[in-house]
This record gives C-alpha cells, structure tokens and sequence, in this order.
C-alpha cells in the first residue's frame, strides 16, 4: 500500500513522516519516529499506556490513524520534562512511589497533567474518574492519586 | 542462620524511603521495556494461532504467504529441536513448554500456535499471517474442571497422568497430591457444628499491561542474542537453548525493564519463535504479542471446584478440617493443585487435617503462575466456611482465627513444624486498627481472612564491583519489577557505610553472571538481598586486607565502620580511618579489583502471613458492589523500603478485587475465550477502588540477614475471602462462586434467573 506522506508537531517540533494509511498514531510514534514513550497496551483503546494529547485533548493513540496527525499539535510523556527539570507530577511520581513497573506510567502523566490544566483542584473523585481510562496493575492506585492530589496542592500553592 | 546473626535495628538505609534509582528514566518514558529496542535489518514477526478449541492440525500451507513481498521466513513444529520427547511428570516438562510454544499435531486451545512468519513490517508480517492456510480437523473439547474429570470427557492427551493418581480415574487427572495429620473422623465427630460446602472459581489473567515482546537474532553458527521482557532471563536462555537445540551459553539474554508479570511472565512463549524465524532469515526478528493474543494464549492462573469440610466447637476451636481441590491448569499438567492444598489451612494449628489435590487438563491455555499460584483460591473456599462458623456460632472471626492460629513450633497443615511466623502478629495489629471497630453503616458488609505463602530462595548470584572513585556497581540477576534496585542498592549501601546515591544496581544479562533463578517466589528483596548483602561483605572483607597490607598489620585486626577501615583494637595499632574511596583509589596498584561475590541457593526464604479487613455494599438491585474500606496487615520481617512493601500490599489487594468481584475466562460453547481483551476482561480501573490502608507488620525471618521475607504475593493471598465474606454479609446470602459478578449476586439473592 503506498504510503501518505504527513506533516505534524509533536512536542513543540516540526516533524514529517510517510505511513501506511493502516497505521496508528502510536505506531508512527513507536517504529516510524523512534519515541517510545507511549506504549501498547491493548491497542484497543481500553488501557491509556498509550495516551498523548491532540491540539490539547488527552486520546489514546493506538484509536487515532497517523494520517489524521496531519497539523495537529501533539504532546507525549517525552515532552512533559523541560530541559532543565522535571515536570512537578514526574517528581511526585517518582517520591511517592506511584509507579512499580513504570508501563502505564507514560499515560497517567499524560492524562494526569492534562487533568490538572484543567481542573487545578480536583476532588479525589474526580481524579479517579479522569483516570478510569489509564489502566495500572501494579499499584492499586493508591499512591497514584495521591501523588496527583499532592501535585495539584504544591501546584496551587507555588501558582 | 542463627537468629544472634540478625540485625534488626540500628540502620542508617534500611527503613529509610529513597527515590528509585530508575524512576528518572520511567517518568519520562527514557526505560526500555519489551517492545522498544529495534535493531538494524530488523524483521517483524507475527504468530498464526488456532481458532478452534481443540483440532487435529492435517495441514498448514505457507506457500502463499511464502510468495508475498518482504516475507522472509515462515516457521512451524518442524523448526523446533525433535529431540525433546513427551514424558509424564517433570520429565516431560520442556516437551509441554515446546508443545505450548508451537503446536505439534493438534491444537489443544483457542489462541494455540500453530506457525508464524517474519516480514520486513509489521503489516507485511499480519498480511502473511492472514495467508497461511491450515487444516483442522475438529476435535470434542472440554474447558470445565468438573466436566473434565467426568467419565465423558474427551482425553486432552494420553500417557500424561503420573503414577500417583488413584487408578479409575479420567486420563484428564494428571497429578494427585495428599497430606495431612491426625484423626478426622475423631475429629468432626468432636465438633459441636460441622460445615461442608462447594466452592469455584474462574480462571483469571496477571493482567500485566506489557504484552510479552522480545527482539532476537540467531545465526547458522548457533550463536544468538535476546531482549525480552520476562521475570527470568536465565530460564529463557535455558528453555530456548533446549527448543532450538542450541548449546546455552551460546546464547546471551537480556532482560528488558518488564512492564508487570505477577508471575505470568516466568514462562517462556515468543521468545524461541523470535529466534527460529530469525535462523531461518539470517536477520533479527521482533515478535510483540497483540493483547488478544496475550489473554488467549498467556498466563491465566488455574480455575478451581473445592470441596471443604470444617469442624468446630462452640468455643471456636476447630476440631478438624479436610479440603478436596479440583485444579485446572490448561491443556498441559501443571495447574498448583499441591500449593492450593498445602496453602488452605496453613493459617490453622490442626490436630487433624487432610487435604487433596487433582491437577485436571482441559483444553484452555497453558496455565502459568500468577502471585501464592493457588493459595487465593484456598483461602476462598477454607476462609469462607470458617466465617460461616463463626457467623452460625456467634463468634468473633478475628478472636477465632487468633484462637486456631498457627504460630511457632506448632505443625503445619502440610507437615513441618513453624519457625518464627508472624500470623498472630498481624492477627493482633487487625483487630486493633480502628477499621475494625468502625461501626457499618446500613447495607455494608464486613470480611475478614488470613492468607498464607511459602516464598521461595533460589539459585543466586550476585557480583560488587568498585570503582576508583568508591561508588558501587551492584549486578544482580532478578528483574527489577518493581523497585527492587532501590531495595538492592539500599542494602549494599547499608553494608559499606556508604551513601544511597553511590551504588548504581543494574540488572546484568545471562553472560555477567551466573544462573539466576527467576524473579518469583517473592525471592527478591529476600535472595537477591541477601546475596548483594553477602557479596558487601566479601568486598568488605577484601577491602579490610588492603588496609591490614598497608598498616603492616593482620587482616583480622582490621574492622569496617562507617564506611571506612578503621583497627579493631588498641593492639592494632594506632592508624588513621582508611575510607573506601582512598583505598579504591589505589587498588590498581595494591593488589587490583575489588569485587564482592556471592553464589549460592539461599534456604531460609521466611513464609508470609496476612490478614486482610474489608468493607463492601452490595447494591441489591443491580449486583454491583462496592469495596468501601480495605485494610491490609501482613508481615514483611523486615521493610527494607516501606513504600514500595506498602505498593506491594495494596496491589495484591487491588488484583484479589478484581478477581473478586470482576475477572473470569467466558469460554463459549464453542470452546472459544468470549473476552480476549481490557474492555471485557475488566480489571479494576481507579475508579473502582478506595485508598488501600497498608499495616506493616515486622516478625524477623531468621533466614535473612536483616530479617526480610517476601511480600509480593501473600498480599493476594486474603482478598478473595475477605471480600467473599463482606458480600456475603451484605448481600444476606452466602457466594461460593468467583467472581462475584453482578448477574451471579443478582442470582444468589433470586431477583434475577
């Protein structure tokens, strides 16, 4: 099948790619653009691994083709971190202990900080139903909430 | 190891809650798991899989598939070593590996592999999966435990059944465990109630969100390299060494970061795959399972039927016990009958007790290991009829567990004498927590139930090596699956009284040292540890003789404080502390390397209790439930991390919810899995779930230098019972079958049919 040539940003850079019209938004960002932030968990859209936003709106890739990529602003868990330092959630992620395997952990920082973009303050409800799509077998949740909770709280606090 | 040798205080790094040593590298997506190495040439492979339950495989015609554009090999039985041969027992273990690998003449399950093919892509590669025709002829199957047993049953294999099992019964019956002590008859006959019940349970799925991948390449020169992500690299290369007819060491496998495998990655399934089609194509070949691949033909833990009877006084004593578990475990023996047995009335000191185990064959998936393999699903069925005692006899099920206890000296269920356990302990800490005297509000259920594993040792081997500056690099061969280097570099650092930050942990590949048994067992913190704790001590010893040769004094009149060599008396002399930095940096000079090793199969892995509090509602007109508080108390001997023992404690608990309340296999009539994926096959989501609570209680092993025992799998030992007996409270009717989905609760209280 001859390939469809798009031209996109991802995480703030021109970037162009040719891809089979099949292909996913999470496979041209895997095997096609070497960023292997974003996972494959089910590729079914059922797990979040592989969650990045488009033009601000958190998807799961593996459910976006790569042709509809084509001038969208795309952001992946490669583009949360600065140069310089970590964004506050990696940091709280990494104190609290919210990750064991680290396989969803992409994800849940891509939602995660795209929850607190848009709601500084949420309630802990809140924050498990935003995350009801990012799968974690490991942790139980737990820590994670709570280190999405305690973020939004150093969040609030430093703004 | 003498229990004076333990140290169980006076730490400056154990018990402390540093930073993972990778955790820079897992939050920004840096960690290489799996699936994201690729390699220069590379090839993708795809794996073509039986649609039918159970079918002689009459042909397979690749030659399409073979003429398609970038396919560049396909590969069948053929392909694989014909020198491994069936057996029964554990002698035919590598033959049952190699059969679940590829198929040989029948497929035995939905989802078994039959062939595979690599191409230049991943869509080439599914084009030419698509394109190779098989033949089946269809077999009868079966994939209930009960009906398996049944004398109807159609055979899954002949010439499987070991010599134990009790002649007339159904060649699906593959392995047979019994044991027990005392009276029984005299036993029940004591008691002032007995209670005899059924129990079942669906198989469930370790649900790691890492489908299996590996990247392998093999050359006509037999040598060959691997990445996967698997809980034991030395295993793989032992396994694929044997399918493939290679010699081991010639194969070198690394072990990727894993994302999740609760036992589900210990066994080996794409791996040699990747590496025939990579011999055959003389290129590298990467082989990612998709996730309905993952649910069909990986890991679910065994299904179960259990029969248990329980006798008790009215003051709560039991007075005898016996328990008959039905196991199923796939097409292949295997299923942890003797586990399911042995672990049922662990938690109870017995004067008679009797257990019996059936490992059944029926045509499902091989099963593979998912966290205490068998001890949940005990617990379900013994914790439940214990909580119908109690109920029935108006006693208090923590009083009456702490009155039955098990505690040292007293003899287990499964024949040994206890050494130091801490059931009590977490008894206790229980029914002091103020969960547990929280009143209910109306429609809640409350549950209580211990849990029991064994935890494992195993072959270790672990290697220190200093550098010049006197930072550490600490290799160890147990995959890192979930903060393990963090627990790692903490002992060691303990060790040589250096900080933290100066030991960089990294798990080494199959060539760095020698075998490492797999990540299982809950051995890590335990063996690993206490190897790397081993191995500081044998560096330290080498680095006290540095100091005796420059002092001009005996190595035995050296001691290691603080980080530094320091004499170990006034007769030794009167010298300056040697810190290890200063005597690294001249090593070169004084005698070479520095490096600490330790080898060994450590024995004195430490069994785990818990003890579990749940709260659940049960919502009468839909089924559905909802865990509204859950408490965890379980021993960990030791926390050498506290937050990730805590992380361990509340996964298990969360998994025992979703198995629970949500997960099963559906196997249609057709012999076909119904839910091969996330949307169906429903783990809990966060919103799902309350906080955990996570109660660390500390009864010291006397087999570990600081006292550790495992905790990653008791944690899911208790949650089944507990919440069984919540909703059970709740509901007002008692469920003896997982998981307690909302149409089986709806059943149980006859609202629905």
């Amino acid at each position: 099948m001859s390939k469809v040539h798009v031209t996109t940003h991802i995480n703030g850079d021109e970037v162009d790619f040719l891809c089979d019209p099949r292909e996913t938004v999470l496979d041209v960002l895997r095997d096609r653009l070497g960023m292997t932030g974003a996972k494959e968990g089910c590729g079914t859209g059922d797990c979040g691994a592989c969650s990045v936003t488009v033009d601000g709106r958190l998807v799961c890739s593996c459910l976006m083709l790569g042709v509809e990529a084509a001038g969208k602003e795309i952001t992946t868990v490669e583009g949360i971190a600065t140069e310089a330092e970590l964004h506050p959630l990696q940091q709280k992620f990494i104190e609290y202990a919210a990750l064991q395997c680290g396989i969803c952990t992409p994800g849940i920082l891509v939602a995660a900080k795209n929850l607190l973009e848009r709601n500084p303050d949420p309630t802990e409800s809140e924050v498990r139903y935003w995350l009801a799509g990012n799968l974690c077998r490991c942790t139980g949740y737990d820590k994670i909430i709570r280190a999405v909770m305690d973020t939004a709280a150093d969040m609030r606090e430093a703004s | 190891m003498a229990l004076d040798s333990l140290k169980t205080d006076g730490f400056k790094q154990i018990g402390t809650r540093p930073n993972r040593p990778d955790g820079l590298d897992k939050v920004t997506g840096r960690a290489l798991y799996g699936a994201d190495v690729t390699a220069p040439g590379m090839l993708w492979g795809v794996i073509v899989r039986s649609p039918h339950a159970h079918a002689k495989i009459v042909k397979i015609d690749t030659s399409k598939a073979e003429a398609m554009d970038g396919v560049k090999a396909v590969v069948t039985r053929a392909d694989f070593s014909d020198a491994i041969q069936p057996a029964a027992g554990p002698r035919g273990e590598m033959w049952n590996v190699l059969e679940n690998v590829m198929a040989g003449d029948k497929a035995l399950y939905d989802g078994h592999a039959v062939a595979a093919v690599a191409a230049t892509s991943q869509l080439a590669a599914r084009d030419a999966a698509k394109a190779i025709v098989v033949e089946y002829e269809v077999l009868p199957h079966v994939t209930d435990v009960d009906k398996a047993m049944a004398a109807d049953a159609p055979v899954i294999r002949e010439g499987a059944t070991e010599k134990s099992v009790p002649e007339g019964m159904h060649p699906n019956v593959v392995r047979y465990h019994e044991s027990g002590h005392g009276d029984l008859e005299a036993g029940f006959a004591e008691a002032d109630l007995v209670i005899e019940d059924t129990f079942k349970t669906e198989a469930t799925h370790q649900g790691y969100i890492e489908p299996h991948a590996c990247l392998g390449t093999l050359g006509g020169d037999g040598k060959g390299e691997l990445w996967c992500c698997t809980q034991g690299h030395w295993n793989v290369q032992k396994v694929c060494a044997a399918l493939l007819g290679l010699e081991t060491s010639q194969l070198r496998v690394t072990a990727s970061e894993i994302g999740g495998g609760f036992g589900g990655k210990t066994a080996v399934f794409i791996e040699p795959v990747a590496l025939a089609l990579s011999r055959k194509a003389n290129k590298p070949v990467k082989i990612v399972m998709n996730r309905a691949d993952v649910f069909r033909a990986t890991g679910p833990t065994a299904s179960t039927s259990m029969d248990i009877k329980i006798g008790m006084k009215k003051d709560g004593t039991i007075t005898a016990a016996s328990g008959l578990f039905r196991c199923q475990g796939g097409a292949f023996p295997g299923a942890p009958m003797e586990f399911t047995a042995m672990c049922a009335f662990a938690p109870y000191n017995l004067q008679a007790v009797k257990q019996t185990g059936f490992d059944v064959m029926t045509n499902r998936p091989k099963q593979a290991a998912y966290r205490a393999p068998g001890s949940p699903m005990a617990a379900f069925a013994v914790e439940s009829v214990i909580d119908q005692l109690c109920n029935q006899l108006g006693l208090d099920p923590i009083d009456t567990r702490l009155k039955n206890a098990s505690r040292e000296g007293t003899q287990a269920s499964f024949g040994p004498k206890w050494d130091r356990i801490g059931l009590v302990e977490t008894l206790e800490a229980a029914k002091a927590h103020p969960h547990y005297s929280e009143p209910l509000k109306e429609g809640q259920g409350r549950g209580v139930s211990c849990g029991f594993w064994f935890n494992h040792g195993g072959e270790t081997a672990v290697s220190l090596a200093l550098s010049e500056d006197g930072t550490v690099q600490l290799a160890v061969g147990t995959p890192d699956i979930g903060g393990s280097r963090a627990s790692m570099a903490m002992m060691a650092a303990e060790e040589l009284g250096i900080p933290y930050e100066n030991v960089r942990c990294t798990i080494a590949d199959t060539a760095t040292l020698g075998y490492n048994e797999i990540s299982h067992g809950s051995r890590v913190t335990y063996a690993s540890g206490l190897a790397t704790i081993k191995a500081a001590r044998d560096a330290v010893k080498k680095l006290c003789a540095r100091a005796a040769a420059k002092w001009g004094i005996e190595e035995d009149a050296v001691k290691w404080e603080d980080g530094c060599a320091v004499p170990s008396g006034p007769n030794a002399g009167d010298h300056e502390p040697l810190p290890l930095a200063k005597i690294t940096a001249k090593m070169g000079a004084t005698g070479g390397p520095i490096v600490g090793h330790f080898e060994a199969t450590p024995e004195g892995a430490g069994v785990s209790f818990a003890t579990h509090i749940v709260d659940a509602e049960v919502d009468k007109e839909t089924g559905k439930t909802t865990i509204s508080r859950y408490t965890v108390v379980q021993d960990a001997g030791k926390a050498i991390h506290p937050t990730y023992v805590e992380g361990q404690f509340q996964g298990g608990a969360a998994q025992g919810i979703g198995w629970a309340l949500n997960e099963e296999y559906i196997y249609g009539e057709d012999g076909r899995l119904q839910n091969a994926g996330f949307l169906d096959y429903r783990i809990p989501v966060a919103s799902d779930l309350p906080m955990i609570d996570a109660v660390i209680v500390e009864v010291p092993n006397p087999g570990h230098p600081y006292g550790v025992r495992g905790v990653g799998e008791t944690s899911i030992c208790p949650p089944l019972a507990a919440i069984a007996n919540a909703v059970s409270a709740a509901a007002g009717v008692r469920l003896k079958q997982l998981p307690m989905s909302p149409p089986r609760i709806l059943a149980a209280l006859g609202t629905h049919d």
